[in-house]
């Protein structure tokens, strides 16, 4: 009786200590490969056709789901902050709001997450189904190194096209809440843009708002190329792989935009 | 020929990028009121600014003629030292007073300069002398209730005579 307890907690001691190496571990592989990746770049600036190809495939392929999920939120805002701000009869502040909240907050955050659900999933997918099948060994084969010709450019191409993506998301969002405000509710055509004016800093609230996409971008990416690349090849593997990437990538980007907002917007 | 229409279609959506930047900064940010007129500096000393903030507008009689560049506490006086960004179009003279002022009851607080008859003008590190605190509300509303209570008293001590 004594002795299977201990045998019980000498086991789960065991595991504890094992997850907990195998993520420093992870952590330890993750950081190695990032800089593997940044340190073999270098060639890209020879053959820029390779970053083109993934900014079209993660970008242009993104741009509409962005653009119409941007125009929805934009929607929502305009209805829901009227409604707020309607209490405290400052609708006028409507433009503000709508801005504030989306060069901040929402352009780059939701993009991010819809960019690791449409982008990120594939990226780990193809990686992961280019080592089951054993293309990236081939690749080795041929002294062709795969970080280089298949990672690197992949990377590239999120680092680029989601601060794209933000800002698109951004101004649609805005033009959303314009549509709501001013020709639906009937919110002074005049207030809402001079109050946004007054209010919106270029350097500080949409600087700031694209720096924090570029740093998700990065997030995003380099998270769904790292799962795909540890992913085990096998169906179930490139499935849990693809899974974790949504997963993982969106808690970074839920995580860096607390960071990032701390560092920004706190005086 | 695959290659030229990639280009293309990336090129678009790069492009799509900018004018979205570009709309975001000149028609919902303040990019469009950024003047590159020339400005000049003058300093003021405020007994209490309030919520003054750097950036906050500098106007007289309703016009916008500078801007806020920075607002120090000078620890021999006491004072609240506030430096004033004017354009160089818009010359005062030197007994120009300057007042804190709110737009609206609530609203942001800004400088209202009133310009006086002086022949001089300010010159670029003139200090702006006459000069009015930022009305609080706090202190406002005790004097308008020791007031009260005030004439409360006297009523009551009229009424015993």
């Amino acid at each position: 009786m004594k002795n299977s307890t201990l045998n019980f907690l000498k086991d789960r001691l065991n595991g504890l200590g094992r997850s907990v190496r195998e993520n420093i571990e992870a952590l330890g592989f993750a950081t190695r490969m990032f800089f593997a990746i940044l340190g073999r770049s270098v060639a890209l600036l020879k053959r820029p056709i390779l970053v083109t190809d993934q900014i079209y495939f993660l970008g242009n392929y993104s741009f509409v789901i962005i653009a119409v999920s941007g125009l929805f939120v934009g929607f929502v805002l305009g209805l829901q902050g009227y409604y707020t701000l309607n209490r405290y009869g400052s609708e006028q502040a409507l433009g503000l709001l709508v801005a504030l909240s989306l060069t901040r907050e929402l352009g780059p955050v939701v993009t991010a997450l819809l960019f690791a659900g449409r982008a990120g999933t594939s990226l780990t997918a193809e990686i992961g189904l280019m080592k089951a099948g054993e293309q990236l060994a081939a690749m080795e084969m041929m002294a062709v190194d795969p970080i280089a010709r298949v990672l690197a450019p992949r990377l590239w191409g999120g680092i680029i096209a989601m601060p794209i993506l933000a800002a698109i998301f951004s101004a649609v969002g805005v033009i959303g809440g314009y549509l709501v405000g001013v020709p639906l509710i009937g919110v002074d055509d005049g207030a809402f843009w001079s109050q946004m004016q007054n209010g919106v800093d270029v350097m500080k609230d949409i600087g700031n708002g694209v720096i924090k996409s570029c740093v998700f971008g990065i997030a995003v990416t380099f998270i769904a190329l790292y799962q795909g690349f540890q992913s085990k090849p096998t169906p179930e593997g490139v499935s849990l792989a693809t899974t974790r990437t949504v997963v993982i990538s969106s808690l970074a980007v839920l995580a860096l935009d607390f960071l990032l907002t701390a560092v920004m917007f706190s005086k | 020929m695959k290659k030229n229409s990639l280009d293309l279609w990336v090129g678009l959506f790069v492009a799509i990028g900018l004018v979205a930047l570009l709309f975001l900064a000149l028609k919902a940010g303040n990019m469009s009121a950024f003047s590159f007129q020339k400005t000049y500096n003058v300093s003021a000393r405020f007994d209490n600014i309030g919520g003054l903030k750097p950036r906050a507008t500098v106007n007289s009689a309703g016009v916008v003629v500078g801007r806020v560049s920075s607002i120090g506490f000078d620890d021999q006086s006491y004072q609240a030292t506030v430096t004033l960004n004017l354009e160089e179009r818009y010359q005062f003279p030197k007994d120009t007073s300057a007042k804190i002022l709110t737009s609206g009851l609530l609203g942001e607080q800004y400088i209202g300069l009133e310009a006086g008859g002086d022949a001089d003008m300010l010159v670029a590190g003139g200090k702006i002398t006459q000069t009015q605190s930022a009305i609080v509300l706090e202190n406002l509303i005790s004097q308008f209730l020791f007031n009260k209570a005030a004439d409360k008293g006297s009523d009551k001590d009229s009424a015993k005579k």
